[in-house]
Protein backbone atom coordinates (compact mmCIF):
# COMPACT_ATOMS: atom_id res chain seq x y z
CA UNK A 1 0.00 0.00 0.00
CA UNK A 2 1.34 3.41 -1.11
CA UNK A 3 2.60 6.01 1.97
CA UNK A 4 1.53 9.55 2.50
CA UNK A 5 3.76 11.90 4.33
CA UNK A 6 1.84 14.70 5.78
CA UNK A 7 3.75 18.08 7.58
CA UNK A 8 2.13 18.66 10.94
CA UNK A 9 1.50 22.28 10.67
CA UNK A 10 0.67 23.46 14.22
CA UNK A 11 1.19 26.85 15.79
CA UNK A 12 2.27 27.62 19.49
CA UNK A 13 1.88 23.91 20.19
CA UNK A 14 -1.55 23.53 18.67
CA UNK A 15 -1.98 21.29 15.62
CA UNK A 16 -3.99 23.17 13.11
CA UNK A 17 -7.27 22.00 11.29
CA UNK A 18 -5.27 22.29 8.46
CA UNK A 19 -2.84 18.84 9.37
CA UNK A 20 -6.34 16.78 9.75
CA UNK A 21 -7.67 18.07 6.18
CA UNK A 22 -4.57 16.64 4.85
CA UNK A 23 -4.57 13.41 6.15
CA UNK A 24 -7.76 13.15 5.11
CA UNK A 25 -6.18 14.52 1.49
CA UNK A 26 -3.18 11.80 2.19
CA UNK A 27 -6.24 8.70 2.78
CA UNK A 28 -7.17 9.05 -0.48
CA UNK A 29 -3.48 7.77 -1.72
CA UNK A 30 -2.98 5.45 0.95
CA UNK A 31 -1.63 5.29 4.35
CA UNK A 32 -0.87 8.35 6.20
CA UNK A 33 2.62 9.01 8.11
CA UNK A 34 2.54 12.23 9.79
CA UNK A 35 5.75 14.16 10.53
CA UNK A 36 6.48 16.62 13.56
CA UNK A 37 8.99 18.84 12.77
CA UNK A 38 8.46 21.60 15.96
CA UNK A 39 10.16 21.36 19.79
CA UNK A 40 6.31 21.42 20.56
CA UNK A 41 6.28 17.81 19.95
CA UNK A 42 4.67 16.13 23.03
CA UNK A 43 2.17 18.19 23.24
CA UNK A 44 1.67 17.75 19.44
CA UNK A 45 1.48 13.91 19.59
CA UNK A 46 -1.27 13.33 21.44
CA UNK A 47 -3.52 15.96 19.44
CA UNK A 48 -3.06 13.54 16.24
CA UNK A 49 -4.98 10.72 17.47
CA UNK A 50 -8.53 12.20 16.25
CA UNK A 51 -7.16 12.64 12.78
CA UNK A 52 -6.87 9.70 9.93
CA UNK A 53 -3.12 9.06 10.85
CA UNK A 54 -1.45 5.35 10.80
CA UNK A 55 2.25 6.40 11.67
CA UNK A 56 3.87 9.38 13.66
CA UNK A 57 7.80 10.31 13.34
CA UNK A 58 9.06 13.15 15.35
CA UNK A 59 12.20 14.42 14.04
CA UNK A 60 14.22 15.64 16.94
CA UNK A 61 18.04 16.76 17.57
CA UNK A 62 17.05 20.33 15.67
CA UNK A 63 15.76 23.26 17.00
CA UNK A 64 13.31 23.81 14.30
CA UNK A 65 11.59 27.10 15.89
CA UNK A 66 14.53 28.97 15.62
CA UNK A 67 15.73 28.30 12.05
CA UNK A 68 14.10 29.14 8.93
CA UNK A 69 11.75 26.92 6.68
CA UNK A 70 15.38 25.18 6.12
CA UNK A 71 16.08 23.50 8.93
CA UNK A 72 11.90 21.93 8.44
CA UNK A 73 12.68 21.23 4.70
CA UNK A 74 16.41 19.59 5.53
CA UNK A 75 14.52 16.75 8.19
CA UNK A 76 11.78 16.27 5.91
CA UNK A 77 14.07 15.50 3.22
CA UNK A 78 16.02 13.15 5.16
CA UNK A 79 12.39 11.14 6.29
CA UNK A 80 11.70 10.93 2.53
CA UNK A 81 15.00 9.39 1.59
CA UNK A 82 14.10 7.08 4.12
CA UNK A 83 10.64 5.81 3.44
CA UNK A 84 10.18 6.91 -0.34
CA UNK A 85 6.43 7.51 -0.19
CA UNK A 86 4.71 8.54 -2.36
CA UNK A 87 3.76 12.01 -2.14
CA UNK A 88 4.25 14.74 0.42
CA UNK A 89 1.74 16.76 1.38
CA UNK A 90 2.00 20.30 2.93
CA UNK A 91 -0.09 23.01 4.07
CA UNK A 92 -0.42 25.74 1.68
CA UNK A 93 0.72 28.55 4.34
CA UNK A 94 3.06 31.29 3.76
CA UNK A 95 5.69 28.97 5.61
CA UNK A 96 4.28 25.15 3.90
CA UNK A 97 4.82 26.28 0.75
CA UNK A 98 8.73 27.50 1.29
CA UNK A 99 9.32 24.28 2.68
CA UNK A 100 7.65 22.47 0.31
CA UNK A 101 10.23 24.66 -2.07
CA UNK A 102 13.42 23.97 -0.25
CA UNK A 103 12.01 20.12 -0.31
CA UNK A 104 11.65 19.88 -3.82
CA UNK A 105 14.78 21.38 -4.25
CA UNK A 106 16.32 19.03 -2.16
CA UNK A 107 14.70 15.79 -3.15
CA UNK A 108 14.73 16.99 -6.82
CA UNK A 109 11.07 16.44 -7.04
CA UNK A 110 7.97 18.38 -8.85
CA UNK A 111 5.82 20.71 -6.78
CA UNK A 112 2.32 21.60 -6.94
CA UNK A 113 1.04 24.63 -4.71
CA UNK A 114 -2.59 26.14 -3.97
CA UNK A 115 -4.22 22.47 -4.73
CA UNK A 116 -7.67 22.73 -3.80
CA UNK A 117 -8.25 18.82 -4.39
CA UNK A 118 -6.09 15.96 -4.30
CA UNK A 119 -7.55 12.25 -5.99
CA UNK A 120 -6.22 8.95 -5.19
CA UNK A 121 -3.87 8.91 -8.41
CA UNK A 122 -2.36 12.37 -7.01
CA UNK A 123 -4.09 14.56 -9.67
CA UNK A 124 -4.75 17.69 -8.18
CA UNK A 125 -6.88 20.53 -8.80
CA UNK A 126 -5.85 24.33 -8.84
CA UNK A 127 -7.85 27.26 -8.70
CA UNK A 128 -6.05 29.40 -10.75
CA UNK A 129 -6.02 33.83 -12.01
CA UNK A 130 -8.47 34.62 -9.11
CA UNK A 131 -10.47 31.89 -9.32
CA UNK A 132 -11.29 32.18 -13.23
CA UNK A 133 -10.13 29.01 -13.98
CA UNK A 134 -9.69 25.30 -13.05
CA UNK A 135 -6.33 23.19 -14.01
CA UNK A 136 -5.91 19.57 -13.04
CA UNK A 137 -1.99 18.63 -13.10
CA UNK A 138 0.10 16.23 -11.91
CA UNK A 139 3.78 15.96 -10.65
CA UNK A 140 5.92 13.84 -13.43
CA UNK A 141 9.32 13.35 -11.86
CA UNK A 142 10.54 12.37 -8.38
CA UNK A 143 8.19 12.49 -4.99
CA UNK A 144 5.35 14.47 -5.56
CA UNK A 145 4.97 17.28 -3.17
CA UNK A 146 1.87 19.57 -2.85
CA UNK A 147 0.93 21.76 -0.61
CA UNK A 148 -3.36 22.17 -0.07
CA UNK A 149 -5.36 25.14 1.06
CA UNK A 150 -6.75 25.08 4.08
CA UNK A 151 -10.96 24.29 4.20
CA UNK A 152 -10.60 22.23 1.00
CA UNK A 153 -12.44 18.83 2.58
CA UNK A 154 -14.36 17.92 5.08
CA UNK A 155 -11.30 16.29 7.80
CA UNK A 156 -12.46 12.90 9.00
CA UNK A 157 -12.65 13.00 12.99
CA UNK A 158 -12.26 9.78 14.74
CA UNK A 159 -9.75 8.43 17.00
CA UNK A 160 -6.89 6.25 16.13
CA UNK A 161 -3.59 5.21 17.86
CA UNK A 162 -0.98 5.79 15.15
CA UNK A 163 2.40 4.13 15.87
CA UNK A 164 5.59 6.16 16.96
CA UNK A 165 8.93 6.48 16.44
CA UNK A 166 11.60 9.01 16.80
CA UNK A 167 13.90 10.27 14.04
CA UNK A 168 16.74 12.05 14.89
CA UNK A 169 17.92 14.44 12.05
CA UNK A 170 20.90 17.68 11.99
CA UNK A 171 20.77 20.52 10.46
CA UNK A 172 24.53 22.14 8.85
CA UNK A 173 22.68 25.48 8.84
CA UNK A 174 23.03 26.65 12.15
CA UNK A 175 25.27 29.82 11.15
CA UNK A 176 22.39 30.83 8.75
CA UNK A 177 19.43 32.75 9.39
CA UNK A 178 17.94 32.82 13.37
CA UNK A 179 15.08 33.84 14.77
CA UNK A 180 16.19 36.36 17.67
CA UNK A 181 13.04 37.02 18.93
CA UNK A 182 9.70 36.34 18.71
CA UNK A 183 6.49 38.66 20.30
CA UNK A 184 3.54 35.88 19.98
CA UNK A 185 0.48 37.00 18.24
CA UNK A 186 -2.36 38.10 20.27
CA UNK A 187 -4.65 35.56 20.20
CA UNK A 188 -8.18 36.77 20.19
CA UNK A 189 -11.43 34.72 20.27
CA UNK A 190 -11.60 34.44 16.70
CA UNK A 191 -11.16 31.72 14.71
CA UNK A 192 -7.59 31.96 11.95
CA UNK A 193 -8.83 33.53 8.83
CA UNK A 194 -7.59 30.87 6.70
CA UNK A 195 -8.98 28.30 8.98
CA UNK A 196 -12.12 30.03 9.69
CA UNK A 197 -15.82 28.71 7.92
CA UNK A 198 -17.14 31.61 7.95
CA UNK A 199 -15.28 35.25 7.62
CA UNK A 200 -16.79 38.73 7.83
CA UNK A 201 -14.45 41.55 6.41
CA UNK A 202 -14.31 44.83 5.95
CA UNK A 203 -13.30 47.73 3.44
CA UNK A 204 -13.15 51.13 2.32
CA UNK A 205 -16.68 51.62 3.33
CA UNK A 206 -16.40 51.00 7.27
CA UNK A 207 -14.57 54.14 6.61
CA UNK A 208 -12.34 52.77 9.75
CA UNK A 209 -14.79 51.87 11.36
CA UNK A 210 -14.77 48.05 12.26
CA UNK A 211 -17.18 47.58 15.42
CA UNK A 212 -20.49 46.39 12.70
CA UNK A 213 -17.93 44.21 10.98
CA UNK A 214 -16.43 42.47 14.05
CA UNK A 215 -19.82 42.42 15.77
CA UNK A 216 -21.28 40.49 12.92
CA UNK A 217 -18.35 38.27 13.08
CA UNK A 218 -18.89 37.32 16.75
CA UNK A 219 -22.59 36.81 16.42
CA UNK A 220 -21.40 34.61 13.61
CA UNK A 221 -18.21 32.70 15.36
CA UNK A 222 -16.48 34.31 12.60
CA UNK A 223 -12.86 35.26 11.52
CA UNK A 224 -12.56 38.92 10.63
CA UNK A 225 -11.00 40.11 7.23
CA UNK A 226 -10.26 43.45 5.84
CA UNK A 227 -9.43 44.23 2.23
CA UNK A 228 -6.56 45.65 1.39
CA UNK A 229 -7.67 49.58 1.02
CA UNK A 230 -8.70 49.17 4.70
CA UNK A 231 -5.39 47.71 5.82
CA UNK A 232 -3.46 50.02 4.22
CA UNK A 233 -5.43 53.04 5.40
CA UNK A 234 -3.71 51.58 8.88
CA UNK A 235 -7.81 50.23 9.84
CA UNK A 236 -7.07 47.10 10.21
CA UNK A 237 -3.88 44.85 10.64
CA UNK A 238 -2.06 43.34 7.44
CA UNK A 239 -2.19 40.22 8.61
CA UNK A 240 -5.94 39.90 8.33
CA UNK A 241 -5.93 41.22 4.29
CA UNK A 242 -7.63 39.09 2.14
CA UNK A 243 -6.68 39.41 -1.32
CA UNK A 244 -3.93 39.00 -4.07
CA UNK A 245 -1.00 39.89 -1.94
CA UNK A 246 -2.83 39.15 1.27
CA UNK A 247 -3.97 35.89 2.36
CA UNK A 248 -6.32 33.40 0.06
CA UNK A 249 -9.47 31.93 2.10
CA UNK A 250 -12.19 29.30 1.00
CA UNK A 251 -14.69 29.67 3.39
CA UNK A 252 -18.19 28.29 3.54
CA UNK A 253 -19.42 31.85 3.68
CA UNK A 254 -17.46 34.82 2.80
CA UNK A 255 -19.38 38.38 3.64
CA UNK A 256 -17.51 41.09 2.54
CA UNK A 257 -19.45 44.75 4.08
CA UNK A 258 -17.82 47.72 1.99
CA UNK A 259 -15.78 46.54 -0.05
CA UNK A 260 -15.85 47.05 -3.97
CA UNK A 261 -14.34 43.86 -4.97
CA UNK A 262 -11.54 44.90 -7.26
CA UNK A 263 -10.01 41.62 -9.45
CA UNK A 264 -7.02 41.55 -6.17
CA UNK A 265 -9.43 41.13 -3.49
CA UNK A 266 -11.71 38.79 -5.43
CA UNK A 267 -8.59 36.60 -6.01
CA UNK A 268 -8.33 35.52 -2.41
CA UNK A 269 -12.10 34.68 -2.02
CA UNK A 270 -13.55 33.91 -5.31
CA UNK A 271 -13.47 29.88 -4.06
CA UNK A 272 -15.66 30.50 -0.91
CA UNK A 273 -18.54 28.50 -0.89
CA UNK A 274 -21.25 31.18 -0.69
CA UNK A 275 -20.17 35.37 -0.79
CA UNK A 276 -22.30 37.62 0.60
CA UNK A 277 -21.99 41.67 -0.30
CA UNK A 278 -23.43 44.42 1.23
CA UNK A 279 -22.39 47.70 -0.75
CA UNK A 280 -23.68 51.29 -1.21
CA UNK A 281 -22.62 51.41 -4.70
CA UNK A 282 -24.81 49.21 -6.94
CA UNK A 283 -22.11 48.78 -9.52
CA UNK A 284 -19.53 47.42 -7.36
CA UNK A 285 -17.88 44.44 -8.86
CA UNK A 286 -18.08 42.41 -5.70
CA UNK A 287 -22.14 41.97 -6.30
CA UNK A 288 -20.44 39.79 -10.07
CA UNK A 289 -19.34 37.28 -7.49
CA UNK A 290 -22.26 37.90 -4.75
CA UNK A 291 -24.30 35.15 -4.15
CA UNK A 292 -26.51 37.54 -2.56
CA UNK A 293 -26.23 41.00 -2.78
CA UNK A 294 -27.31 44.52 -0.45
CA UNK A 295 -26.87 47.82 -1.88
CA UNK A 296 -27.40 49.58 1.18
CA UNK A 297 -25.23 51.12 4.23
CA UNK A 298 -23.15 48.47 6.12
CA UNK A 299 -23.80 50.65 9.07
CA UNK A 300 -27.68 49.52 8.71
CA UNK A 301 -27.55 46.28 7.24
CA UNK A 302 -24.82 44.65 9.38
CA UNK A 303 -26.31 45.53 12.76
CA UNK A 304 -29.34 44.66 11.30
CA UNK A 305 -28.15 40.97 10.65
CA UNK A 306 -26.24 40.81 13.91
CA UNK A 307 -29.79 41.20 15.69
CA UNK A 308 -31.27 38.47 13.24
CA UNK A 309 -27.94 35.99 14.21
CA UNK A 310 -28.24 36.33 17.55
CA UNK A 311 -32.04 36.02 17.97
CA UNK A 312 -31.71 32.30 16.34
CA UNK A 313 -29.27 31.51 18.45
CA UNK A 314 -31.68 32.57 21.20
CA UNK B 1 27.65 45.01 -0.71
CA UNK B 2 26.56 43.43 -4.30
CA UNK B 3 22.60 43.30 -3.94
CA UNK B 4 20.81 41.26 -7.01
CA UNK B 5 17.22 41.85 -7.10
CA UNK B 6 15.06 39.46 -8.94
CA UNK B 7 12.35 40.45 -10.85
CA UNK B 8 9.96 39.09 -13.10
CA UNK B 9 7.74 40.75 -16.12
CA UNK B 10 3.93 39.28 -15.45
CA UNK B 11 0.92 40.18 -17.38
CA UNK B 12 -0.81 43.12 -15.87
CA UNK B 13 -2.70 42.20 -12.71
CA UNK B 14 -5.78 43.96 -13.51
CA UNK B 15 -6.19 42.03 -16.54
CA UNK B 16 -8.42 39.17 -17.74
CA UNK B 17 -6.16 36.12 -17.82
CA UNK B 18 -6.70 32.84 -19.99
CA UNK B 19 -4.94 29.57 -20.68
CA UNK B 20 -3.40 28.64 -23.73
CA UNK B 21 -4.04 25.56 -25.22
CA UNK B 22 -0.53 24.30 -23.91
CA UNK B 23 -2.03 24.76 -20.54
CA UNK B 24 0.65 27.76 -19.94
CA UNK B 25 -0.81 31.07 -19.53
CA UNK B 26 -1.37 32.82 -22.41
CA UNK B 27 1.33 35.45 -22.34
CA UNK B 28 1.00 37.26 -26.04
CA UNK B 29 -2.67 38.72 -25.25
CA UNK B 30 -2.11 40.45 -22.14
CA UNK B 31 -0.02 43.90 -21.46
CA UNK B 32 2.88 42.98 -19.64
CA UNK B 33 4.22 44.73 -16.62
CA UNK B 34 7.32 44.69 -14.03
CA UNK B 35 5.60 42.40 -11.13
CA UNK B 36 4.43 45.17 -8.45
CA UNK B 37 5.12 43.14 -5.81
CA UNK B 38 9.11 43.47 -7.20
CA UNK B 39 8.59 46.94 -6.95
CA UNK B 40 9.21 46.97 -3.44
CA UNK B 41 12.27 44.37 -3.72
CA UNK B 42 13.86 47.22 -5.70
CA UNK B 43 13.03 49.95 -3.26
CA UNK B 44 14.36 48.09 -0.53
CA UNK B 45 17.77 47.70 -2.44
CA UNK B 46 17.70 51.51 -3.36
CA UNK B 47 17.23 52.14 0.30
CA UNK B 48 19.84 50.21 1.88
CA UNK B 49 22.20 51.51 -0.30
CA UNK B 50 21.29 55.15 0.81
CA UNK B 51 21.61 54.37 4.44
CA UNK B 52 24.99 52.13 3.52
CA UNK B 53 26.97 54.55 1.25
CA UNK B 54 28.31 58.17 2.47
CA UNK B 55 27.03 59.64 -0.72
CA UNK B 56 23.59 58.02 -1.02
CA UNK B 57 24.52 56.50 -4.02
CA UNK B 58 25.24 53.21 -5.70
CA UNK B 59 27.56 52.55 -9.16
CA UNK B 60 30.80 54.24 -9.57
CA UNK B 61 32.63 54.74 -7.05
CA UNK B 62 30.81 53.11 -4.73
CA UNK B 63 31.44 50.24 -2.64
CA UNK B 64 27.56 49.19 -3.19
CA UNK B 65 25.87 48.10 -6.69
CA UNK B 66 22.51 46.84 -7.32
CA UNK B 67 21.92 44.36 -10.45
CA UNK B 68 18.22 43.08 -11.63
CA UNK B 69 18.09 40.09 -13.10
CA UNK B 70 15.32 38.65 -14.19
CA UNK B 71 14.51 35.72 -16.77
CA UNK B 72 12.00 35.75 -19.58
CA UNK B 73 11.33 36.75 -23.29
CA UNK B 74 12.96 39.64 -24.85
CA UNK B 75 10.34 41.63 -24.30
CA UNK B 76 11.22 41.56 -20.11
CA UNK B 77 13.54 44.19 -21.44
CA UNK B 78 10.87 46.68 -20.40
CA UNK B 79 10.77 45.68 -16.56
CA UNK B 80 14.40 45.43 -16.71
CA UNK B 81 14.56 49.14 -17.81
CA UNK B 82 11.76 50.96 -15.02
CA UNK B 83 14.02 48.92 -12.65
CA UNK B 84 17.18 51.23 -14.50
CA UNK B 85 14.96 54.01 -14.07
CA UNK B 86 14.37 53.93 -10.79
CA UNK B 87 17.97 53.92 -9.56
CA UNK B 88 19.15 49.99 -10.12
CA UNK B 89 23.03 50.24 -11.90
CA UNK B 90 22.31 47.60 -14.82
CA UNK B 91 20.36 44.58 -15.41
CA UNK B 92 20.49 40.90 -16.79
CA UNK B 93 18.02 39.25 -18.94
CA UNK B 94 18.41 35.83 -19.01
CA UNK B 95 16.23 35.00 -22.36
CA UNK B 96 16.31 31.73 -24.49
CA UNK B 97 13.50 30.55 -26.30
CA UNK B 98 14.19 26.91 -24.81
CA UNK B 99 12.75 28.58 -21.30
CA UNK B 100 9.71 28.74 -22.38
CA UNK B 101 7.56 26.59 -19.58
CA UNK B 102 10.16 26.28 -17.30
CA UNK B 103 8.28 25.60 -13.53
CA UNK B 104 9.70 27.38 -10.27
CA UNK B 105 12.76 24.56 -9.70
CA UNK B 106 14.19 25.48 -13.30
CA UNK B 107 13.64 29.07 -13.23
CA UNK B 108 15.27 29.04 -9.29
CA UNK B 109 18.27 27.13 -10.97
CA UNK B 110 18.72 30.00 -14.29
CA UNK B 111 18.70 32.81 -11.04
CA UNK B 112 20.90 30.61 -8.84
CA UNK B 113 23.60 30.44 -11.66
CA UNK B 114 23.72 34.48 -12.73
CA UNK B 115 23.51 35.09 -8.82
CA UNK B 116 26.23 32.68 -8.19
CA UNK B 117 28.05 34.02 -11.63
CA UNK B 118 27.55 37.63 -10.57
CA UNK B 119 29.10 37.18 -6.96
CA UNK B 120 26.23 39.14 -4.94
CA UNK B 121 25.56 38.87 -1.35
CA UNK B 122 22.33 40.45 -0.97
CA UNK B 123 19.72 38.67 -3.04
CA UNK B 124 16.20 40.99 -2.63
CA UNK B 125 13.05 39.61 -4.04
CA UNK B 126 9.18 40.10 -3.95
CA UNK B 127 7.09 37.69 -1.82
CA UNK B 128 5.78 35.90 -5.27
CA UNK B 129 4.76 36.69 -8.93
CA UNK B 130 1.15 38.22 -9.42
CA UNK B 131 0.73 35.44 -12.13
CA UNK B 132 1.59 31.81 -10.64
CA UNK B 133 1.54 32.99 -7.25
CA UNK B 134 3.64 30.19 -5.99
CA UNK B 135 6.30 32.27 -3.77
CA UNK B 136 8.19 29.26 -3.72
CA UNK B 137 11.34 30.92 -5.18
CA UNK B 138 12.67 33.12 -2.99
CA UNK B 139 13.31 29.52 -0.80
CA UNK B 140 14.58 28.13 -3.46
CA UNK B 141 16.87 30.14 -4.22
CA UNK B 142 18.18 30.37 -0.47
CA UNK B 143 18.77 26.63 -0.39
CA UNK B 144 20.18 26.54 -3.90
CA UNK B 145 22.91 28.76 -2.66
CA UNK B 146 23.52 27.61 0.49
CA UNK B 147 22.71 31.64 1.09
CA UNK B 148 20.59 32.23 4.82
CA UNK B 149 16.67 33.04 3.97
CA UNK B 150 15.09 35.57 5.40
CA UNK B 151 11.59 36.00 4.01
CA UNK B 152 8.37 37.94 3.74
CA UNK B 153 10.65 41.02 5.63
CA UNK B 154 8.74 43.88 6.77
CA UNK B 155 11.50 45.62 7.51
CA UNK B 156 15.22 45.17 6.73
CA UNK B 157 18.75 46.54 8.07
CA UNK B 158 22.44 45.98 7.15
CA UNK B 159 24.95 46.73 9.11
CA UNK B 160 28.58 45.40 8.46
CA UNK B 161 27.83 41.77 7.12
CA UNK B 162 25.01 41.01 9.19
CA UNK B 163 21.19 41.67 7.85
CA UNK B 164 18.78 41.80 10.33
CA UNK B 165 14.94 41.98 9.29
CA UNK B 166 11.45 42.04 11.21
CA UNK B 167 8.63 39.84 9.70
CA UNK B 168 4.86 38.75 10.81
CA UNK B 169 4.00 35.28 10.63
CA UNK B 170 1.21 32.92 11.67
CA UNK B 171 3.77 32.29 15.46
CA UNK B 172 3.82 36.74 15.63
CA UNK B 173 6.53 39.29 15.27
CA UNK B 174 9.50 37.49 14.77
CA UNK B 175 13.20 39.55 14.09
CA UNK B 176 15.84 37.52 12.12
CA UNK B 177 19.34 37.73 11.72
CA UNK B 178 21.79 36.49 9.95
CA UNK B 179 25.26 36.44 8.31
CA UNK B 180 25.37 37.54 4.61
CA UNK B 181 25.12 36.00 2.06
CA UNK B 182 21.34 36.03 2.47
CA UNK B 183 18.10 35.80 0.37
CA UNK B 184 15.49 38.09 1.66
CA UNK B 185 11.86 38.81 0.38
CA UNK B 186 9.89 42.01 1.12
CA UNK B 187 6.21 42.07 1.94
CA UNK B 188 4.51 45.36 0.32
CA UNK B 189 4.32 47.24 3.73
CA UNK B 190 8.01 47.86 3.98
CA UNK B 191 8.28 50.77 1.57
CA UNK B 192 6.58 52.99 -1.15
CA UNK B 193 8.59 52.39 -3.99
CA UNK B 194 9.40 55.43 -5.75
CA UNK B 195 8.31 56.74 -9.32
CA UNK B 196 10.91 56.56 -11.62
CA UNK B 197 12.23 60.30 -12.25
CA UNK B 198 12.59 62.17 -16.12
CA UNK B 199 16.37 62.31 -15.21
CA UNK B 200 16.13 58.46 -13.73
CA UNK B 201 14.40 57.51 -17.12
CA UNK B 202 16.88 59.21 -19.71
CA UNK B 203 19.89 57.55 -17.45
CA UNK B 204 18.45 54.45 -17.47
CA UNK B 205 18.96 54.66 -21.51
CA UNK B 206 22.39 54.36 -21.15
CA UNK B 207 22.76 51.54 -18.26
CA UNK B 208 24.11 48.46 -18.93
CA UNK B 209 21.86 46.14 -19.97
CA UNK B 210 23.19 42.35 -20.62
CA UNK B 211 20.97 39.49 -22.59
CA UNK B 212 22.37 36.23 -21.92
CA UNK B 213 21.44 32.88 -23.78
CA UNK B 214 20.92 29.78 -21.60
CA UNK B 215 24.98 28.66 -22.92
CA UNK B 216 26.04 31.88 -22.18
CA UNK B 217 25.01 31.51 -18.17
CA UNK B 218 26.13 27.73 -18.73
CA UNK B 219 22.90 26.23 -17.94
CA UNK B 220 22.08 23.03 -20.74
CA UNK B 221 18.80 23.88 -22.72
CA UNK B 222 17.44 20.23 -22.04
CA UNK B 223 17.47 21.08 -17.88
CA UNK B 224 14.81 23.49 -18.34
CA UNK B 225 11.78 24.54 -20.25
CA UNK B 226 8.51 22.75 -20.36
CA UNK B 227 9.82 19.34 -21.39
CA UNK B 228 12.60 19.31 -18.26
CA UNK B 229 9.07 20.70 -15.97
CA UNK B 230 8.38 18.09 -13.13
CA UNK B 231 4.65 18.69 -13.27
CA UNK B 232 2.21 19.00 -16.35
CA UNK B 233 -1.17 20.56 -16.35
CA UNK B 234 -3.58 17.76 -17.39
CA UNK B 235 -6.40 20.24 -18.72
CA UNK B 236 -7.76 23.54 -17.83
CA UNK B 237 -11.26 25.33 -17.82
CA UNK B 238 -12.65 28.23 -17.36
CA UNK B 239 -14.64 27.57 -13.63
CA UNK B 240 -17.96 28.52 -14.56
CA UNK B 241 -18.83 31.79 -13.68
CA UNK B 242 -20.65 32.60 -10.56
CA UNK B 243 -24.23 32.90 -11.35
CA UNK B 244 -25.30 36.55 -10.88
CA UNK B 245 -27.18 35.85 -7.23
CA UNK B 246 -30.08 37.90 -5.90
CA UNK B 247 -29.19 41.64 -5.50
CA UNK B 248 -31.54 43.55 -3.34
CA UNK B 249 -31.70 46.96 -2.73
CA UNK B 250 -31.93 48.12 1.51
CA UNK B 251 -35.03 49.88 1.97
CA UNK B 252 -34.79 49.42 6.13
CA UNK B 253 -35.02 45.35 5.81
CA UNK B 254 -32.06 44.56 3.88
CA UNK B 255 -30.35 42.49 6.74
CA UNK B 256 -33.50 40.95 7.87
CA UNK B 257 -33.32 39.73 3.96
CA UNK B 258 -30.06 38.45 4.10
CA UNK B 259 -30.97 36.91 7.55
CA UNK B 260 -33.08 34.94 6.12
CA UNK B 261 -30.66 33.95 2.82
CA UNK B 262 -27.86 32.75 5.21
CA UNK B 263 -31.13 30.56 7.25
CA UNK B 264 -31.98 29.47 3.97
CA UNK B 265 -28.93 27.93 3.32
CA UNK B 266 -28.09 26.64 6.78
CA UNK B 267 -25.31 28.99 7.36
CA UNK B 268 -27.04 30.44 10.33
Amino acid sequence: MSEVIILVDSVAGKVSKATAELATFGKRVGSVTAVICSSDSAALLPQLSTMAIDKVITCTGVDFEKHSTGATAAALAEVVKSIKPAAVLIASTARGKEIAGRLAVRCESGIITDAIDLDADLITTQSVFGGSTTVHSSVTHGTPIITIRGNSIEAIVGSSTPSHEDFPVSYDGADKAVVSSLAPAVKGGRPELTEASIIVSGGKGTEGNFAPVESLADALGAAVGASRAATDAGWYPHSFQVGQTGKTVSPQLYIAAGISGAIQHRAGMQTSKTIVAVNKDADAPIFDVADFGVIGDLFAVLPQVTEAVTAKKG
Amino acid sequence: MKIAVCIKQVPDSWAQKTMGSDGRLDRASVDAVLNDLDEYAIESALKLVEANSPTGEAGEGSEHSITVISMGPERATEALRKALSMGVDDAILISDEALAGSDALATSKVLATAITAGGFDLVICGTESTDARMSVVPAMLAERLSFAQLTFAASISVEGSTVKISRQTEFGVEEMSAQLPAVVSVVEKINEPRYPSFKGIMASKKKPLATKSLAEVGIATGDVGSSAAWSSVKDSLPRPARGAGIKVTDNGDGGSQLAAFLAERKLI
